[in-house]
């Protein structure tokens, strides 16, 4: 075999490895999944009417009220659910790290990259598994995005790269932690984000400063492009706000993470 | 296993420094194919440190290494395509069964589907593990989390085996039988580097022991060698008053006695056969004993042989 067939070939081997090991740890995955769905009953429910009442006729797919917040927020929860999934990215690396196989597969003639490679693949498989739960909860209470089969395949593309993006960067933040408990911490920041840009109202009702910070941080180019995407709402310079910041924190991510990789010396 | 002249393993002039602490100061070693390398040493000594840099896990400041024929700083990839590894904290995958976490190995020592699972199937037989195969690890007891450990490590058919303190946090069984393991290993002619803080350990294994003190090799041969250099095993005898030690005196040979503390040090190696004949002899001449125990030398007897100190306090690195 090539160098390359056996670096897909442990690629593949890891990434198995990690997908049983999620399927054995599976309160975890059913906690970072069940956080999403409780936001998205929350705010439908709970705000949802109120929160409808203040939105264009635009911004709510058509509809208003409730059905309309639905329509509004469902993007926005889609991407709580890429960020509470990239915690357990962090976790799951950093409990791989603190164990002692690390060090065996260390001393292994395998690819340098798979160890790394099979955590990434298994976050990002289960990250669109959480996409799909919280878009099928939501056709369920009624979300109705008008998107065609061509944008729910661009939506769901950049939903990948998005995620693709922070899920490498939360294998960095995994390896640059000392303990499991620090890397659980660490990338909590990434779940606020969608509450301080345009997932859940429209940034520019806030107040200056944070509106501001709304209008450009990551979240919120990428938020608007899904929702335009799915409700039709216009993109305008966020597709490509989106696509820069997640390619930006993809390969910084990814220089991070594999010098800390290299770096990292157990003891 | 045909190259016979050339050393499994060779280091020269090993240094390690972690921030201001000196862990190896000049460690110098050789290894002959097939045989078994006991390093023995306290914790703090550096032992973990040697295993570590010698395979790729962590660079040496200075010096030379070469392990089956590689050079370990310009060519770690083929030191570790010929090495296998047991350390001191177990290396599996507790959400794993034993058989998927070698049948893990066997994907990524590239085996094909049916000799991956012969060599699983074989190693699970030669470690008593296959009641176990399908239970998950985390329910295994200690001695079978090292046999499942070493076993992961044999899937690739490793020229050199590094282990590094098999035995250490072993019951006494599971000690045994692991030893028993190794002993199969070294009956294929593998080569075996291995570290212990245990003297009976590294004399029941190796071919060669050497005594590792603060980063340095301080004692090197073979374990009758360096026990030569030991004060031996005795047998203490203690007794109710001084006419029964003094009795006892004038019926055995070789004796150190201490009359203060009514004890007596009778040179032995502990055998029955040697031990009833003393206990005749002093039943004989109607001498009572008080206590009796057996003294094999340690770590300590070998620390206070090679360097004249006792083993040193603990050092900061492992």
């Amino acid at each position: 075999m090539s160098t390359l067939a056996y670096t897909v070939s442990d690629s593949t081997t890891m990434l198995r490895r990690n997908l049983r090991r999620l399927q054995r740890y599976p309160s975890m995955t059913l906690l970072l999944i069940g956080m999403p769905i409780v936001f998205l009953l929350l705010f439908v429910y709970v705000f949802g009417g109120q929160l409808g009442a203040g939105l264009s006729s635009g911004l709510a797919g058509g509809h208003s009220g409730r059905t309309g917040y639905l329509n509004y927020v469902t993007p926005g929860v889609i991407l709580m659910s890429v960020a509470a999934a990239v915690q357990g990215t962090a976790i799951v690396v950093a409990m791989d790290m603190t164990g002692g196989i690390i060090d065996r597969f260390r001393t292994m003639a395998i690819s340098r990259s798979c160890v790394l490679t099979g955590h990434v693949l298994a976050s990002l498989i289960q990250s669109l598994v959480s996409i799909g739960i919280i878009v099928g909860m939501a056709l369920a209470l009624g979300f109705r995005p008008t998107a065609d089969a061509a944008h729910w395949l661009a939506a769901i593309g950049m939903l990948a790269l998005f995620a693709f993006a922070l899920i490498w960067l939360a294998t960095a933040l995994g390896l640059a932690a000392k303990s499991v408990e620090t890397a659980s911490n660490t990338p909590m920041f990434l779940t606020l984000l969608p509450f301080l840009g345009s997932g859940f109202v429209p940034a520019d009702t806030m107040p200056v400063g944070l509106k501001q910070f709304a209008t450009f941080q990551p979240f919120t180019p990428v938020t608007e492009t899904v929702r335009g995407l799915l409700m039709g709402t216009p993109i305008g310079w966020n597709g490509a706000g989106a696509i820069a910041w997640s390619v930006g924190i993809a390969v910084v991510a990814y220089f991070w993470a594999k010098h800390l990789y290299s770096q990292r010396r157990a003891n | 296993m045909n190259n016979f002249a050339a050393p499994a393993i060779t280091a020269t002039g090993v240094c390690k420094s972690f921030g201001e602490h000196t862990v190896l100061d000049g460690v110098n070693l050789t290894v002959p194919e097939g045989s078994v390398f006991g390093l023995l040493g306290p914790n703090g000594a550096g032992k973990t440190t040697i295993v570590r840099i010698l395979t790729t896990l962590i660079p040496a400041d200075a010096g030379e290494m070469r392990v089956a024929g590689h050079d370990v700083v310009k060519d770690p990839d083929g030191v570790r395509a010929s090495i296998g590894v047991t350390g001191q904290f177990s290396a599996v995958d507790d959400l794993f069964t034993g058989e998927e976490n070698l049948r893990l190995m066997a994907d990524l020592h590239h085996l094909s589907r049916a000799d991956g699972r012969r060599r699983v199937a074989e190693l699970l037989g030669s470690f008593e593990l296959v009641d176990a195969a399908k239970k998950p690890v985390s329910t295994y007891s200690g001695g079978m989390k090292r046999r499942l450990d070493l076993a992961m490590t044999l899937v690739g058919s490793p020229r050199v085996i590094f282990l590094d303190e098999p035995t250490t946090g072993l019951d006494p069984r599971g000690r045994l039988t692991m030893w028993q393991s190794i002993r199969n290993l070294v009956a294929q002619g593998v080569t075996i580097f291995l570290t212990t803080q245990y003297l009976d350990e590294a004399d029941e294994l190796a071919d060669r022991i050497a005594v590792l003190d603060r980063g340095r090799i301080v004692a090197e041969g073979t374990p009758d060698e360096l026990k030569r250099r030991i004060p031996g095993s005795h047998i203490r005898l203690q007794f109710a008053d001084v006419a029964a030690l003094r009795a006892a005196a004038l019926v055995l040979r070789d004796t150190t006695s201490d009359e203060e503390n009514l004890t007596m040090q009778v040179p032995s190696d502990g055998n029955v056969a040697a031990l009833r004949s003393l206990l005749d002899q002093l039943n004989d001449a109607g001498v009572e004993i008080a206590q009796l125990s057996i003294h094999t030398p340690d770590l300590d007897d070998v620390f206070l042989g090679v360097t004249g100190q006792p083993v040193p306090m603990e050092g900061a690195v492992r």
